[in-house]
């Protein structure tokens, strides 16, 4: 029970931030219809942005790390946004209603470029920072058994929790939000009625990528390193929770996320370690597979 | 990293727009260079992370974008609809002219290249520009072929394909390293040949067993899935150690022999028996005829079965999938057949791959491997046989050739290591080349028959597949 | 004469909550046309869709008999056997050839049941075997015989994206005859074609019935088509069948009438007159 209880929160962490990584795949999806490949690049870009940032924050600045943690991921947030929306001008806009290949090698293309521009800026090695928010609370059990909540988990799931609230409030009662869903539905009528269609796609990698900047700053936090190769991984398995919610689905996006962190943690727990993997990928499989439209999207039906 | 060209003024040039402009670009990359350019993490004795700054480069960086940024709105942007019509008048002129003599020049030339390669740079120089370009750039023009009949003509997107180069490897390795020195050991020199086609078959097998389940998935959704199958057969690789030796990989895997007898300095070996002097040289050109003859066989296979009734049939699943339901083509087997057949080419790679390097493991199969195969079938224009044969040459070709640049280091100084920026290069030059060419480089598509005149299909009307 | 060829038995298609189809019977005899007409939505595509194995009905039986009196239940088939078995080949309402091929490669598509066993399941193809060089001569032939039939002989050689409107809609038909099919079902072939397409177009039906051994379904809106060249009308309405008979018996039917009038098309209504 305490190991279930433990896992269990694990899990929820761990799929919060797969969580705030799909909503980018997933908005991205929905107002385009095209596969992010770079998205998870984006997300690490966003984790050494915070890097850097934090480590300016304490050691130049020598602000209190709860600070420092605030300013981080406000900056960390405007700057991977500038990232993504560059990353769309430059590699995705042009190729917009060209050839349906060319956008996912451009991007495929742009992952590799975000991965190794990283390696080379800032060197292949892991870069390790001292343990931030250290301590926890014991929740049940005692010693060997004991349940515990991190203050990292914590913030993590707050973060995410206030952050998702925001950006559904967005997306559901601004004019922007609109503007969005309306692209989505169909962006030529979307830009006969006065929308600005690119701006608002602009818009949505900017929102896709700040969420992923979030991400970014909770990885760090949370495992207290990051590898320049580290966009791979996480940014597939963020893919696969947006599939397993839905595409195009907010909420389904997070609900996936969940579940993959969930079913990660509690496969390493019972089963073993080295097929966490293999499990979420054959999860995403047997998810595309069985449940196309995933678990909150709306069934896509054959037009003959 | 300048934007794309909107708002770069036509005909007349206003120098305060553009200025605006430019300045607005250099902001974006000031942007962008803090604080990933301008502060390097770096750890000290201690292990600690350590910043350090190197503010100079960010300027470095600003300055070009706005000078570069300044220049292309002022002089290219500007009459960029002039220059094009202008240069498109000549070259197709020349092209039109050498095309019906290309393969054939072409083919000559890839016969030719050992034993050019061979007497300019002698036994020892040579066998870089054999193994390492030739041999190098033919498996990739092999994969890229295999592949295209999967994506190129049945329209079906395998981003996993490297898994069926690495069912082929390890088929190989593992028959040649475990079972056949067990079972029938005098079969020894022979085992590539036998396991050649095993490794085909077995790839096949698995490329039906993975296509099964994928094929009511269409588009992003089979990109995917195929990326999944790929990683899961990696990831098993890498963790089943009793199979596959996990990371350590399989080594002293049997070298290809000339038809049962071998390249060694022995009596029996290739050189005694020809009368030859032993030379390493030897095993790296016939490695080089063996994969180009594989190649070979992938095109002609290809070639023929684009006539085939099968093949048409996969070509008219990538323009129209319900519209072959409605004529009785059996969407299922015609899809499982190109997954078969070219996944049947990638495992005969695999086999000759293992064989070449004598040693393989987990890490040659990663998914930059499916990208860089799926980039050369996408850049070279799809179901383009010569298309991946120049974008193979480009891209792999282009790959090593940053290898040798260590003159490099003579400008930038001893800590430059060129080899780290090639792959940067390879990402770039994929987004490039798709916004030069977004179908590709040979975007045309030839008719597999006609009744009166042999007509290109322009690639505005190919379509790209859904699945 | 007037043998049935298909009938439709208390079809019923339903997707979630909406009936798109209800308890609808009909016949399509032999040697006629049969035009399948009603306002917009009143799912006579989804019949189509049903028949041609698209969509699997919810209830409903529909059973499609040979000359030889063999009968087949097109509700148990998947649809590339409806086409290759049943022998049934269909045209979509909105175009779809295989644009980036030529149009002789599209004719050849649609005969690639006889060319696959031909050709040995490719295997016999691969080293180019006598048999299988005779068989598609004999492919390209009668491709031919449609391509001259359609009008289509100087463009045989063009991408079939590149055709004029008018021509894509007979070359979709020529398609769907070079299966040698016994039922053909047009889902509006007419539509959108101008005055002079629309007369090629009805003599190309009017070939097909006259010299082949091929019925015809059709959904057409433009009732000039309909009741000139139609043997049979039925009419559906929100999913039932509210009219069956001969042009002249449906034209007067009251309850037609209403249907039409119902979603005051004055145009349509005017063309039943």
């Amino acid at each position: 029970m305490e190991v279930f209880v433990q896992q269990l929160i694990n899990g929820l962490t761990l799929g919060s931030i797969y969580g705030l990584i799909a909503i980018g795949y997933t908005m991205v999806f929905g107002i385009i219809g095209m596969v992010n490949f770079a998205h998870g690049d984006v997300f690490m870009v966003g984790s050494f942005i915070a890097l850097i940032l934090f480590m300016v924050a304490t050691s130049f600045l020598g602000l209190p790390v709860v600070a420092a943690l605030v300013v981080v991921l406000v900056l960390a947030m405007a700057l991977t946004g500038l990232w993504n929306w560059t990353i769309e001008r430059v590699a995705y806009r042009p190729l917009r209603g060209s050839f349906r290949l060319a956008p996912l090698i451009s991007a495929i293309g742009m992952s590799i470029f975000l991965s190794n521009l990283i390696q080379v800026l800032q060197g292949p090695r892991n870069k390790p920072l001292p343990p931030m928010l250290p301590g926890s609370i014991q929740i049940m059990g005692q010693d060997a058994t004991a349940v515990a909540i991190s203050y990292k988990q914590i913030t993590i799931m707050v973060v995410t929790i206030v952050l998702l609230a925001l950006f559904w409030w967005v997306v559901q009662k601004t004019p922007l939000g609109r503007a969005q869903r309306a692209c989505e539905q169909d962006a030529k009528m979307a830009a006969l009625l006065g929308i600005n269609v690119d701006r608002t796609i602009s818009i949505t990698f900017v929102m896709g990528a700040a969420l992923a900047a979030v991400a970014g700053v909770m990885y760090l936090m949370y495992y207290g390193v990051v590898n320049f190769s580290d966009g791979f991984v996480p940014g597939v398995k963020a893919f696969t929770a947006a599939v397993l919610g839905g595409i195009g689905s907010l909420p389904g996006a997070v609900l996936g996320g969940l579940l993959i962190g969930l079913i990660e943690t509690m496969w390493s727990a019972y089963f073993t370690i080295d097929y966490k993997d293999v499990a979420a990928f054959s999860i995403l499989a047997i998810a595309l597979i069985f449940l196309p439209s995933g678990i909150l999207g709306r069934p896509d039906v054959e037009k003959v | 990293m300048a934007e794309s060209q909107n708002g770069a003024p036509k005909g007349a040039v206003d120098l305060g727009a553009a200025i605006k402009d430019s300045l607005i670009a250099t902001l974006v990359m000031f942007g962008l260079s803090v604080p990933i350019l301008a502060l390097r993490t770096d750890q000290n004795m201690e292990n600690r992370l350590i910043l350090e700054p190197r503010w100079h480069y960010v300027w470095i960086a600003c300055a070009l974008v706005f000078v570069g940024r300044l220049l292309l709105t002022l002089f290219v942007w500007n009459k960029g609809a002039k220059i094009v019509t202008k240069k498109a008048a000549t070259p197709s002129d020349l092209a039109n002219a050498i095309r019906p003599y290309l393969g054939r020049i072409g083919l000559i030339l890839i016969i030719a290249y050992p034993m050019v390669a061979l007497s300019i740079t002698g036994p020892q120089g040579s066998i870089k520009w054999i193994d390492n370009f030739g041999i190098q750039i033919l498996i990739y023009i092999m994969l890229g072929w295999g592949l295209n009949i999967v994506v190129g003509l049945a329209g079906l997107l395998d981003l996993g394909y490297v898994a069926f180069y690495a069912v082929g490897a390890y088929s190989y390795a593992i028959i040649a390293t475990n079972v056949i020195p067990a079972t029938i050991p005098s079969l020894g020199f022979w085992s590539f040949w036998i396991c050649l086609p095993i490794s085909g078959l077995l790839a096949a097998f698995w490329g039906v067993l993975l296509g099964f389940p994928v094929l009511r998935l269409r588009g992003d959704y089979l990109a995917i899935v195929t990326l999944a199958f790929g990683e899961i057969i990696r990831l098993i690789l890498i963790n089943w150690i009793a199979f596959s030796n996990g990371y350590a990989g399989i080594s002293s895997i049997p070298r290809p022999s000339f038809f049962g007898i071998p390249f060694n300095a022995s009596d029996v070996g290739f050189a005694a028996r020809f009368g030859i002097e032993f030379s390493p040289i030897h095993r790296t050109i016939f490695l080089y005829y063996v994969i180009l003859a594989l190649a070979l066989l992938t095109a002609f296979v290809t070639l023929k079965l684009r006539r085939l009734p099968v093949g048409r049939a996969w070509e008219a699943l990538r323009e129209d999938e319900i519209a072959c339901r409605s004529l009785g083509i059996n969407t299922v087997s015609t899809k499982l057949t190109a997954f078969a057949i070219g996944a049947m080419f990638g495992g005969f790679a695999g086999c000759f791959f293992a064989a070449r390097q004598g040693f393989i493991s987990p890490e040659s199969f990663v998914f930059l491997e499916s990208a860089q195969i799926l980039a050369i079938v996408v850049l070279g224009g799809m179901g383009s046989l010569i298309g991946v044969v120049i974008s193979s040459i480009a891209l792999v070709g282009g790959i090593e050739i940053l290898r040798e640049l260590d003159f490099l280091k003579q400008v930038f100084g001893p800590n430059f290591d060129p080899a780290q920026f090639r792959m940067l290069i390879f990402g770039s030059a994929m987004v490039v080349m798709m916004l030069w060419k977004p179908r590709g480089l040979v975007s045309k598509r030839e008719p597999t028959i006609f009744l009166k005149e042999r007509k290109s299909i322009s690639g505005s009307f190919v379509k790209e597949g859904h699945g | 004469m007037s043998t049935t060829l298909l009938s439709i038995d208390h079809l019923t298609m339903r997707f979630g909550g909406l009936t798109a189809v209800n308890d609808l019977s009909f016949a399509v005899r032999k040697g006629e046309i049969t035009a399948l007409i009603g306002p917009n939505g009143a799912g006579k595509t989804t019949v189509f869709n049903c028949i041609t194995g698209f969509y699997k009905p919810t209830e409903g039986m529909m059973t499609l008999r040979h000359a030889n009196g063999r009968d087949f239940l097109l509700e148990r088939m998947p649809d590339h056997e409806i086409n290759w078995k049943a022998k049934v080949a269909r045209t979509f309402q909105n175009i779809r050839l295989f644009s980036g091929m030529t149009v002789l490669e599209n004719l050849l598509v649609a005969q690639h049941n006889p060319l696959m066993v031909a050709s040995g399941f490719s295997i016999l193809g691969i080293f180019g075997v006598k048999s299988f060089k005779a068989k598609e001569k004999e492919a390209v032939e009668h491709a031919v015989y449609w391509l001259e039939k359609a009008g289509l002989m100087d463009r045989a050689d063009d991408p079939a994206g590149d055709l004029p409107y008018g021509d894509q809609r007979r070359l979709e038909i020529a398609r769907a005859m070079c299966t040698r099919p016994t039922l053909l079902c047009l889902d509006e072939p007419a539509a959108g074609l101008n005055p002079k397409e629309s007369a090629d177009l009805n003599a190309l039906l009017m070939t097909i019935r006259k010299d082949h051994d091929t019925s015809i379904l059709l959904i057409e809106h433009d009732m000039s088509v309909v009741m000139k060249i139609s043997d049979h009308i039925v009419v559906l309405d929100y999913g039932v069948k509210i009219s069956d008979g001969t042009p002249d018996f449906v034209k007067n039917d009251p309850k037609v009438i209403a249907a039409y009038l119902g979603v005051e098309d004055d145009e349509s209504l005017e063309a039943i007159r």
